[in-house]
């Protein structure tokens, strides 16, 4: 079954084209990566599939499914942004609780635990969340995202302002908390986007550049084609 | 003076130039109709010729609200389709419609001061007028600083619904307000609606048509511009992404 | 999970955050007393001109406060953009703001609780015999501000001048709520029998439903990119 299935997707603010005819699909338990520089369409990209924006043109189905008039499709996604999602006055536990509740699980309490030691901040479950690190709120953030235990994940930019250490753990991370999940994630960043990728596209001005066809043929030819393509902000098709 | 491919292109996108007839048209009716609101219509009985003003105030408050029920719809179309058009339309129609509310508010003080002695009273026409007008300037506000992207659009339409639906309430709330202190006794702008002379009736009419037309003119005018603007945006940006430079979208960073 | 107790935790998340802070509270009272405390300097009203007086000074204080309370509802939500998170909830969008109206109102109130009888301390009158009418139209007209104060609270708090363009958006909406408020205060406050304050309260409520109604189908249009 296609998680997701785009067909010519069309986002204009007022006169700036962010998204020109894309698209896509991607099959359940497979992961998708989307390269592109900032102001590729990304981010808009992202938003349009986690259903907070809605496209100027074509459509979008996730798992069949139409997310314009379906409010309880929203339970099999996860989103990471570039934002936490966190109240920085509420402590750890009482984030994850509040996701949890608003999610309508039956069991938030054991849940928002469990999930809270998982991502290994079981000590700090109390403290407020103001007071936590950059690789700490990561981590959390993470954790609320995956509360509701969404067969869908997008991630957008999930590397932004990360160091090479912690973008090594937070890929290890992602890596166990897969399972058969899809998921598509967004980066400009060659080397963290490959190691997860069943399959890649690259966004440029908006639109499809490239796609791979079957799995990644080679890996390294595209690494350089996009490498090429941000040092001379030109495309070569 | 050499038009080039681009100037070309972008009043391609814009539109046809249709909007020259019907300014035209519009003035010629306002000749007509000041003419007759001078010359043809009889002097008023207890106002004397200050009364003339009306001819100018009746159909620019009439403008004023027909522009505002315009606002209203297209808002309403704009949150439900998020077509570019109907934002236009809510905007150009804003412009217009708070530059006939100032009209229609100015020349009624003018007229209180020679009918009621005094510039401003707090008539609930006048008061309600007066509201819809700030309601509408503070939505233009809302154009200038309401955000990137369509986020202004989006409030700015927003308000459009809830100004417009707001107006009936304001004015009953300004109508109970008043009773409790009840007007010093003077001539009522109802005093002369009733028994109006056949005469005055269509300097007035004729006076309303032109306005109307002249809205309708000036619509067009303005919408135009605006498509033109958004042209030449797009033309722009289209450039840029040829040049292979990278640009900005809203407030995101350049890479 | 049903509206209602997705409200209830959408208050609830407010309430904590507001508790442990008391931010919002505090600069509301605080405000709220200052201003009752001006407007004693600049009328020092006589005990007879307090009647006159008070009505006016009440729903100054209560608006400028509201206004304060308002303005920092949905900052909370924008630091880290929580207000995406809470549209990605599989409930009805339009619940947010719901709940979001719920805890503006529930922090109006309790300032109101606090200055009623501040300023009755103040101005010398005996609000006592009155406060039933009183309670009424001051609770209809904190929902009506609080209908559409959070809705212009929720658009000022995502633009640049947004301190200045909340008030400037509430107050002319607000008006009715304003004009029938005082009336109707004043009217309670000069005794006369309650049927001739009727037209007011009628226009209050019909403003909050009108406007709680419009606020719950217009949200989602307004957040949605």
């Amino acid at each position: 079954m296609q998680a997701i299935e785009a067909r010519g997707l069309e986002k204009a603010f007022g006169p700036v084209q962010a998204l020109r005819r894309v698209t896509l699909d991607v099959p359940a338990g497979e992961s998708l990566v989307v390269f592109g520089p900032n102001g590729a369409g990304k981010t808009t990209l992202i938003k349009i599939l986690a259903t907070l924006m809605r496209p100027s043109g074509g459509w979008v189905r996730l798992f069949g499914r139409d997310p314009q008039r379906d409010d309880d499709l929203r339970r099999l996604i996860g989103v990471v942004s570039h934002h936490s999602y966190l109240y920085a006055g509420l402590t750890a536990l009482e984030n994850l609780l509040f996701a949890a509740r608003m999610y309508g699980l039956p069991d938030a309490g054991a849940r928002a635990a469990e999930l809270i030691h998982a991502v290994g901040l079981g000590l700090r479950r109390h403290d407020l969340v103001r007071t936590f690190s950059r690789g700490m709120l990561q981590r959390l953030t993470i954790a609320r995202a995956l509360v509701h235990n969404p067969p869908l994940l997008l991630l957008d930019e999930p590397y932004t302002g990360l160091d090479r250490h912690a973008a090594a753990l937070f890929t290890d991370l992602l890596e166990q908390l897969r399972g058969d999940r899809t998921i598509v994630l967004t980066t400009h960043s060659i080397e963290q986007g490959l190691v997860l990728a069943d399959r890649i596209v690259i966004l440029v001005d908006g639109a499809v550049a490239y796609e791979s066809r079957d799995g990644l043929e080679d890996q390294h030819a595209v690494g350089q084609l996009y490498t090429e393509f941000v040092r001379t902000g030109a495309w070569v098709h | 003076m050499a038009v080039t491919t681009q100037e070309r292109a972008v009043a391609a996108k814009a539109g046809p130039d249709r909007p020259a007839t019907l300014i035209w048209l519009g003035l010629g009716l306002i000749v007509i109709g000041q003419f007759m609101a001078v010359l043809y219509a009889p002097e008023e009985v207890t106002m004397g010729n200050a009364q003339r003003i009306f001819y100018v105030h009746v159909p620019s408050a009439w403008v004023g609200y027909l522009a505002f029920a315009v606002v209203f719809g297209a808002s309403i179309g704009y949150l439900f389709t998020r077509r570019r058009s109907f934002d236009l339309a809510a905007y150009a129609s804003t412009e217009i419609g708070v530059v006939f509310t100032t009209l229609a508010i100015i020349s009624g003080s003018v007229w209180g001061r020679y009918a009621w002695g005094t510039w401003w009273t707090w008539d609930p026409r006048l008061t309600t007028t007066f509201m819809l007008w700030l309601i509408y300037v503070v939505s233009l506000m809302v154009r200038a600083y309401g955000g990137v992207g369509s986020q202004a659009a989006r409030f700015a339409a927003v308000l459009g619904v809830i100004g417009f639906l707001d107006i009936p309430l304001i004015h009953l709330s300004v109508v109970w307000w008043r009773s409790l202190h009840p007007l010093p006794v003077v001539v009522r702008p109802e005093g002369f609606g009733s028994g109006l002379h056949p005469a005055m009736l269509q300097a007035l009419l004729v006076n309303v048509a032109a306005f109307t037309v002249l809205y309708v003119a000036l619509f067009s005018v303005r919408r135009r511009q605006m498509a033109a603007a958004d042209a030449l945006a797009e033309l722009k940006n289209e450039d840029h992404r040829r040049a292979g430079t990278q640009w900005t979208v809203g407030t995101q960073e350049v890479s | 999970m049903g509206a209602l107790s997705a409200v209830r935790l959408l208050v609830w998340k407010d309430l904590t955050l507001e508790l442990r802070t008391k931010e919002i509270l505090t600069a509301m009272a605080v405000f709220a007393l200052l201003s009752a405390v001006i407007f004693n300097f600049a009328f020092s009203p006589s005990p007879a001109q307090a009647v006159t007086l008070l009505p006016g000074m009440l729903w100054v204080t209560l608006a400028f406060a509201a206004t304060l309370g308002l303005s920092r509802s949905f900052v909370l939500e924008r630091d880290q953009q929580c207000l995406e998170a809470l549209r990605l909830f599989p409930t009805d969008r339009s619940l947010i703001y719901l709940g979001k109206a719920a805890a503006n109102l529930l922090f109006l109130l309790l300032v109101e609780a606090l200055i009623l009888p501040a300023m009755a301390v103040i101005s010398g009158i005996a609000l006592l015999p009155h406060l039933l009418p009183l309670a009424l139209v001051m609770l209809l007209g904190s929902i009506g501000l609080v209908a559409v104060g959070t809705i212009f609270s929720a658009m000022s708090v995502n633009t640049r001048i947004r301190e200045v363009l909340l008030p400037v958006l509430l107050f002319p909406i607000a008006s009715p709520v304003l004009i029938s408020g005082v009336k109707a205060t004043a009217g309670i406050l000069a005794g006369r029998p309650l049927l001739e304050v009727l037209p007011g309260v009628r226009i209050l409520a019909v403003f909050d439903v009108m406007f709680v109604v419009l606020g719950y189908v217009i949200f989602e249009f307004l957040l949605e990119e």
